[in-house]
């Protein structure tokens, strides 16, 4: 049989998952939503951003939030040329892992930066908050450049 | 704990888009002729396991219908994991070790082509907090070989080198998908496609299937005159959010190449599963492995990445090579999830007294 | 309960409870050798089997492989269409997408000489007279509406032969 008369079809799955949050991700996605950014305190000190239910090295459940300024620094980032459906930006952009000012760990999104030129490991970014906020990581529209106008630590 | 060996080892002629087959017509052949190499049918399979993942296949419990092409008639022992067919072996490994089988049929595949790969594996991601984002594989990729390229573990041009090597070596392995390089220096001059990534940085969407047949000490010596004797074998798993990891080190692979035994004895050769060039520097350095250990002759997975089944054939190709004399010792690394998450280490080794 | 001490700012307002996380992936696929073969065959109204050279059974419809001797299959069997049916359900709920009036009879039906069955609808009878062992045939789309799609056919309907002897299918069912 050759390639031509093997036969071939479109099929698109789409799956609507609605899914329900623990108490530590409803918290800071209602944070999200009214426009603060929290962690949360893991049994080592650190502070976690994005915050999570349970501690990533002991698995106890974790209450301890922490209020947090929707400001960070890069420190890690690439360079996105051609957007894909559903990513936070449609034209080029970098992914960055954000250390939020006062967190330990990364939070992965998007930073509006123009070009590559302009991005460096540990510039200054501050969330670009969405208009319409409805309690999701896409309330976040992105970050954008700081410059020096904060000052983190 | 019993001596379990790679006793035969399969694997499909890597392609970017197999157009003639379905899942089941791609299979086949390899689980087809691990068994006629070793003169047995099905009957004689204690225990058959294999790896796969729906979100590629685009149906549920798509690994059902493949095993169309095991035979299940008689109704036949039977697992599946969904994620690389390393761990099927792992399992199958297991259930070997507990004396429920002396023989066990260990197979992966993956059919990248249907869909889009960067979009399906953004599928794996948390959620709730990068799943909206639709972050990439390549993308994450990128994120954690910059932040090889700022700590000093690597530089572009050893990952340069690594891509040349790779797909150079792969000019002698038949069932490469991508053979032969520029120089590495000519490579560097191809623009980033995803900063700091290159073409030459990433591994090729492949469509491929490869199988193994594992057996326990005599029945192994039964089967072939060069068994590949498993003589460790562990796996790892990190938090899944990268944010809350170090992306320059493997950790997992270290413990995992601690609890297998890899600095027992001196390594010859590896085959590592890192997709990406800078990633084989990470693992190297977790693995301990030192200038002189022959890495990926095959090519690895720059050369040929079938999803599924990359990790399964580091193995395969790790065993070949131990069971030819060309390596005394060898060791496999196999890994899932996006950026290292999860690690298999696999030391094998010949015949002792070879 | 977790205790969990929310910021003063958000214990007033309404928590998130849940989210939407949509998603929406794209193929194309393709359909292997014996499946093209099969559907190319749909086609042109012939309903083509595929046996076993191993246990000899018509394997239909067929995927490249027999299933219980995980062997190539590829003696190409031209099979009546007409059958038994070998087993059937009466369906009273409404599956989003289909736009079949309830209640409405899905049923396997094994055509003369294979070894496996058709999924398919059976009409032109009262739902509540269908019964295992009833003779059918199919009833095709227009040649104009043909396609390389079980939809070609339409239904089965019954034939009015003799009900066929549950002995002769019941390796089928």
């Amino acid at each position: 049989m050759s390639e031509a008369e093997i036969l071939s079809a479109p099929l698109v799955l789409e799956y609507p998952f609605k899914r329900t949050v623990g108490p530590v991700q409803s918290a800071f996605l209602t944070g999200l939503r009214e426009g603060m950014v929290l962690g949360v305190r893991a049994e080592d000190g650190r502070v976690l951003c994005p915050p999570v239910e349970y501690d990533p090295v002991t698995s106890a459940e974790l209450t301890e939030l922490v209020e947090l300024p929707a400001t960070g620094r890069v420190t890690t980032w690439s360079w996105e040329p051609a957007p894909r459906a559903g990513q936070p930006l449609d034209h080029p952009f970098a992914w960055a892992l954000v250390q939020i000012d006062g967190a330990d760990t990364g939070l992965l999104h998007a930073l509006d930066a123009g070009s590559p030129d302009e991005v460096t490991t540990g510039m200054r970014v501050r969330v670009r908050w969405n208009d319409e906020r409805e309690g999701a990581i896409t309330d976040i529209a992105c970050f954008e450049p700081a410059g020096d106008e904060e000052g983190g630590q | 704990m019993r001596d379990v060996a790679v006793v035969a080892f399969a694997q499909s002629h890597h392609v970017r888009r197999e157009q003639a087959r379905n899942e089941v017509e791609m299979v086949m052949p390899v689980l087809h002729q691990v068994k006629t190499e070793l003169g047995i049918d099905q009957s004689q399979i204690d225990f058959t396991c294999s790896g796969s993942t729906d979100y590629l296949a685009g149906s549920a419990f798509s690994f059902v219908m493949t095993l169309d092409g095991v035979g299940a008639s008689p109704p036949i022992s039977e697992s599946h994991v969904e994620m690389d067919a390393a761990w099927a072996l792992y399992e199958a490994w297991v259930k070997i070790q507990t004396g429920a089988a002396d023989t066990a049929l260990v197979y992966g595949y993956g059919k990248s082509s249907p869909g889009a790969l960067r979009d399906v594996l953004s599928r794996q991601l948390d959620p709730y907090y990068l799943g909206p984002l639709w972050p990439d594989s390549v993308a994450l990729a990128a994120l954690q070989a910059r932040a090889c390229l700022d700590g000093g573990v690597t530089t572009v041009e050893e990952m340069a080198e690594i891509a040349a090597r790779s797909r150079r070596a792969a000019a002698d392995n038949p069932f490469a998908q991508l053979q032969g390089s520029d120089d590495p220096a000519v490579l560097l001059k191809e623009a980033e496609i995803a900063a700091p990534l290159r073409r030459h940085d990433c591994p090729p969407i492949t469509d491929g299937a490869a199988a193994i047949v594992l057996a326990a000490g005599d029945r192994a010596r039964e089967l072939t005159d060069a068994p590949a004797w498993i003589r460790g074998i562990d796996h790892r798993i990190e938090a899944h959010s990268l944010g809350v990891r170090d992306l320059t080190t493997s950790p997992s692979t270290a413990l995992a190449a601690a609890r297998s035994g890899v600095a027992d004895a001196p390594v010859e050769l590896a085959e590592l599963h890192a997709p990406f060039t800078h990633q084989e520097v990470i693992v190297r350095t977790a693995l301990g492995l030192g200038g002189d250990v022959t890495v990926n002759p095959s090519g690895g997975p720059l050369a040929a990445n079938p999803l599924i089944a990359g990790g399964l054939i580091r193995i395969g190709e790790a065993a070949r090579r131990v069971s030819s004399g060309e390596a005394g010792r060898a060791v496999a690394h196999a890994t899932s999830g996006p950026c290292l998450q999860q690690n298999l280490v696999c030391v094998l080794e010949g015949e002792r007294g070879h | 309960m977790s205790d969990l001490v929310l910021p003063e700012a958000l214990r007033g307002v309404e928590p998130v409870r849940s989210i939407r996380t949509p998603a929406r992936l794209e193929y194309t696929f393709t359909a292997g050798q014996a499946t093209s073969r099969f559907l190319r065959g749909i086609s042109r109204k012939k309903i083509l089997g595929e046996r076993c050279g191993v246990c000899g059974k018509v394997i239909l419809p067929p995927r490249g492989s027999c299933p219980n001797d995980g062997v190539p299959t590829s003696e190409q069997v031209e099979l009546p269409d007409r059958g038994i049916v070998t087993t059937f359900c009466v369906v009273n709920v409404k599956f989003s997408g289909s736009a079949m009036e309830l209640p409405y009879v899905c049923a396997t039906v094994v055509p003369d000489g294979s070894d496996m069955g058709l999924f398919g609808m059976v009409q032109e009878i009262p739902f509540d007279q269908i019964r295992m062992g009833m003779r059918v045939e199919a009833v095709w789309v227009d040649d104009d509406d043909l396609t390389h799609d079980l939809a070609s056919i339409k239904w089965w309907r019954p034939t009015g032969e003799p009900d066929a002897d549950y002995e002769s299918y019941r390796e089928h069912v």
